[in-house]
């Protein structure tokens, strides 16, 4: 325990200091040899990814076991901004199954990141910077999930934020990076809006902002919201369900869930590897992280939430699955393909009971299950798109095909992974989602029925760009360019991450390894043993195999079936492959009704009234100066005549009066 | 014998004739001399009230001697200026000489 209260600062602290150092020195000093500020990044990240990884395993196999539940332990927190004697921000850590979870996933994605990048953007101008903002976007999200208070949370929200906005618009004379970066920025902090909204809320009527007393849980209620909260309405509506969905917004903004996924597709204009940490594994699952964090005011006090929360979810998860079958920029794919997956989250959350007790709580613990493995082989996927954009320069999928030949390594783990996702035994991704698929089972057969559905979807564009990328037939344009294997410092991620992909094998053969996360992350912390529910099991393989097999035949090779399915269903087919639309509605909303109706009205009031007012004082002060300014001329002999008018005035006052 | 009110009127008329000269002429040196009457209206005031009124006194004739005195040594310390200014400017009229510097 002293051990790691004592290293925990390191965590934060050191990424920090390598932002600084690699920010302030790095253009200067390493001017003429760039890869050593990358070398210099990526021993920093190695320290912390040790001290993380042992933290997370003293945590859980030491430290943290209670007599029957893991403890949520403070490791420190300072007092920073005192508002009243009980609202205080606090800067702190804290430790709990979740938060442990967290440290090992963002060191792990993030480190392999580090390393990936000193081969992919070798050379690349502005390189000490990337280094520098991957240190800053480490920092800002360790800080997250290790927020003791819901404040801290949204400060380092915020910071993680910047960094996204920073790497989206790394290329930043490309002025499509400019405009995704804009858009990102924006779109978040619009849906941020309403999470600070919901904290001012919910500290207004709670008076703390401490996750550990707000989350505190006795007889079935979240004590403290429940005390303070319970019975006011506002609108017809429980104050405590418009807090907790308000919060929940500023989750989906970040989390790109529907209507606010418009940025995620956009950021990918920044650098791959960036899109990687930050689009793809960890920054986009801090919305499930919030939810998760404040799991038991959702489920005891605003359960209707909750459940609006699955809507969406299944919602966004099968909008953006469809949309990720007829998109054609591989990285385009992928960036739907995780807003799908994270929406797989939040309706994991959505079904969850609270308690470990027959495996009530299995969809927290799946949530949270499937957040690790997906970290990883999509971490993973977006690793191995970088090496074949690297190796075609092309992002579009009618520049690639038959890569397999060229690109062994990225062909091998490109395709644990698309078998990961696709829920394929005995990968990880096949735990997880299957987990899921049980717990919504169990809760509520819609919900069932549609994850089933989006499953075989994921399965089938996975494929789709498997086969398109490492099958088909070859692109005439490689013959004066022979695609190659990248170099060693891109491979080795890959392949470390394909292992984490892979470590699941062991559960086939080790209880314990299959009990892993359910005997350690729970909504209560408790822990229950996990049994496998074949029925379910084999009714998703056979979904994702069936995907699997349309993505085989459609795209093996070269045929004209796609399009004529295509031709098929036209309407839905271009309306997918536009996106539904969703960007047009919003550029109608913003440009047409807000710019060029609402904000009209507004900029004429605020010109001719507000301004004309201010001019109208303006004109009258100056039309008054000019009329009396000759009153103070200079001239002695006029100042005189006043002097003598004066004097005879108040000679006539004082004679006749 | 003359009134008082005779030597009134012209110690008044003087005054003003000194005021009216004070307030128009651009002249550094007539105004200097419209000073000089205003002044020597209030002597002849001096002098005819304490004629008039306190025959045994003398302090009327002391103070009139007195603003003669100081008159003369304003004057010459205002023809001095004069004299300098017009050496700087070439000029002695009162709107020309609107600046501190040069």
């Amino acid at each position: 325990m002293e051990t790691i209260t004592n290293l925990s600062p390191i965590i934060l602290a050191l990424p920090f200091l390598m932002f600084l150092f690699l920010g302030l020195c790095g253009n200067k000093l390493f001017k003429s040899n760039p890869n050593i500020a990358g070398w210099i990044g990526t021993a920093g990240l190695s320290v912390v990814a040790i001290v993380s990884y042992y933290i997370a395993i003293q945590y859980f196999w030491v430290e943290g076991k209670g007599a029957d539940a893991y403890q949520q332990f403070v490791l420190f927190n300072h007092e920073w901004l005192k508002m009243t004697d009980n609202l205080v921000i606090s800067i702190g850590f804290m430790l709990d199954p979740i938060s442990a979870m967290m440290l090992v996933v963002i060191s792990t994605v993030s480190l392999m990141v580090h390393i990936y990048s000193l081969g992919y953007m070798h050379g690349e101008e502005g390189f000490q910077r990337y280094y520098a903002v991957l240190s800053l976007f480490t920092f800002a999200m360790m800080g997250l999930v290790v927020a003791t208070n819901i404040f801290q949370m949204y400060i380092f929200w915020e910071l993680v934020g910047v960094s996204s906005f920073l790497l989206i618009s790394f290329y930043f004379i490309k002025p499509s990076a400019v405009a995704a970066a804009k858009k990102a920025f924006i779109v978040t902090r619009f849906a941020d809006m309403f999470f600070l909204i919901g904290i001012l809320i919910l500290s207004y009527y709670t008076n703390t902002f401490d996750f550990l007393k707000l989350t505190a849980v006795s007889d079935g209620h979240a004590t403290l919201v429940n005390n303070t909260m319970c019975g006011e309405m506002f609108m017809g509506l429980s104050v405590t369900s418009i807090a907790m969905f308000l919060i929940f917004l500023g989750g989906a903004g970040k989390s790109a869930m529907f209507p606010f996924h418009i940025w995620l597709p956009d950021a990918m204009e920044g650098p791959t590897p960036a899109s990687a940490l930050i689009h793809a594994a960890t920054m986009v699952v801090a919305g499930v992280f919030l939810v998760a964090r404040m799991f038991p005011v959702y489920f005891f006090e605003a359960h209707d939430v909750l459940t609006i929360i699955g809507y969406i979810g299944a919602f966004t998860s099968l909008f953006a699955a469809i949309i990720a079958c007829t998109q054609t920029d591989i990285k385009r794919v992928l960036a739907f393909s995780t807003i799908s997956q994270i929406a797989y989250m939040f309706v994991a959350l959505a079904v969850s009971g609270y308690t470990s007790e027959h495996e009530a709580c299995l969809g927290y613990t799946a949530s949270m299950w499937h957040l690790f493995t997906h970290a990883m082989f999509k971490a993973c996927l977006f690793l191995g798109a970088g090496c074949i954009i690297h190796a075609v320069h092309s992002n579009e999928m009618n520049a690639m095909g038959n890569l397999r030949k060229f690109m062994p390594i990225a062909h091998i783990t490109f395709g644990i992974s698309c078998l990961a996702i696709a829920g394929i035994l005995p990968f990880s991704g096949f735990y997880s989602k299957d987990e899921i698929l049980v717990a919504a089972f169990e809760h509520d057969k819609v919900l069932y029925a549609c994850q089933a559905f989006v499953a075989g979807l994921t399965a089938f564009y996975m494929f789709r760009l498997y086969f398109r990328i490492f099958w088909y037939s070859e692109n005439p344009a490689h013959a004066h360019h022979t695609p190659h294997e990248a170099p060693m410092n891109m491979n080795i991620p890959l392949i470390v991450l394909s292992v984490f992909t892979c470590y699941s094998f062991f559960n086939l053969v080790s209880n314990d390894s299959y009990q892993l996360f359910s005997s350690k992350i729970t909504a209560d912390r408790v822990g229950f043993e996990l049994e496998t529910n074949w029925t379910i099991a084999i009714a998703s393989l056979l979904v994702a195999g069936v995907g699997i097999a349309i993505a085989w035949v459609l795209y093996k090779e070269k045929n004209d079936k796609p399009d004529m399915i295509a031709g098929k269903v036209k309407c839905l087919y271009i309306s997918a492959s536009h996106r539904f639309y969703i960007d047009e509605i919003y550029l109608f909303i913003t440009r047409k009704i807000i710019f060029g109706g609402i904000c009209v009205a507004i900029a004429w009031f605020d010109r001719h009234i507000i301004d004309g007012f201010m001019n109208l004082l303006a004109w009258i002060s100056r039309e008054l100066s000019y009329d009396i300014r000759d009153v103070q001329s200079g001239n002695l002999q006029q100042y005189a005549w006043g002097f003598l008018v004066g004097v005879l005035a108040i000679a006539m006052f004082a004679i006749y009066y | 014998m003359i009134p008082v009110e005779a030597y009134l009127v012209v110690s008044t008329l003087l005054f003003f004739i000194g005021v009216y000269g004070f307030l128009v002429r651009k002249n550094l040196i007539g105004i200097l001399m419209a000073v000089e009457l205003i002044l020597n209206a209030v002597n002849i005031n001096f002098v005819v009230f304490n004629r008039f009124l306190y025959p045994d006194h003398l302090e009327g004739y002391i103070y009139s001697l007195f603003v003669i005195v100081v008159a003369a040594a304003e004057t010459a310390i205002a023809i001095s200026i004069i004299i300098n200014v017009y050496r700087k400017l070439k000029d002695v009229r009162v709107d020309s000489i609107n600046e501190l510097k040069n």
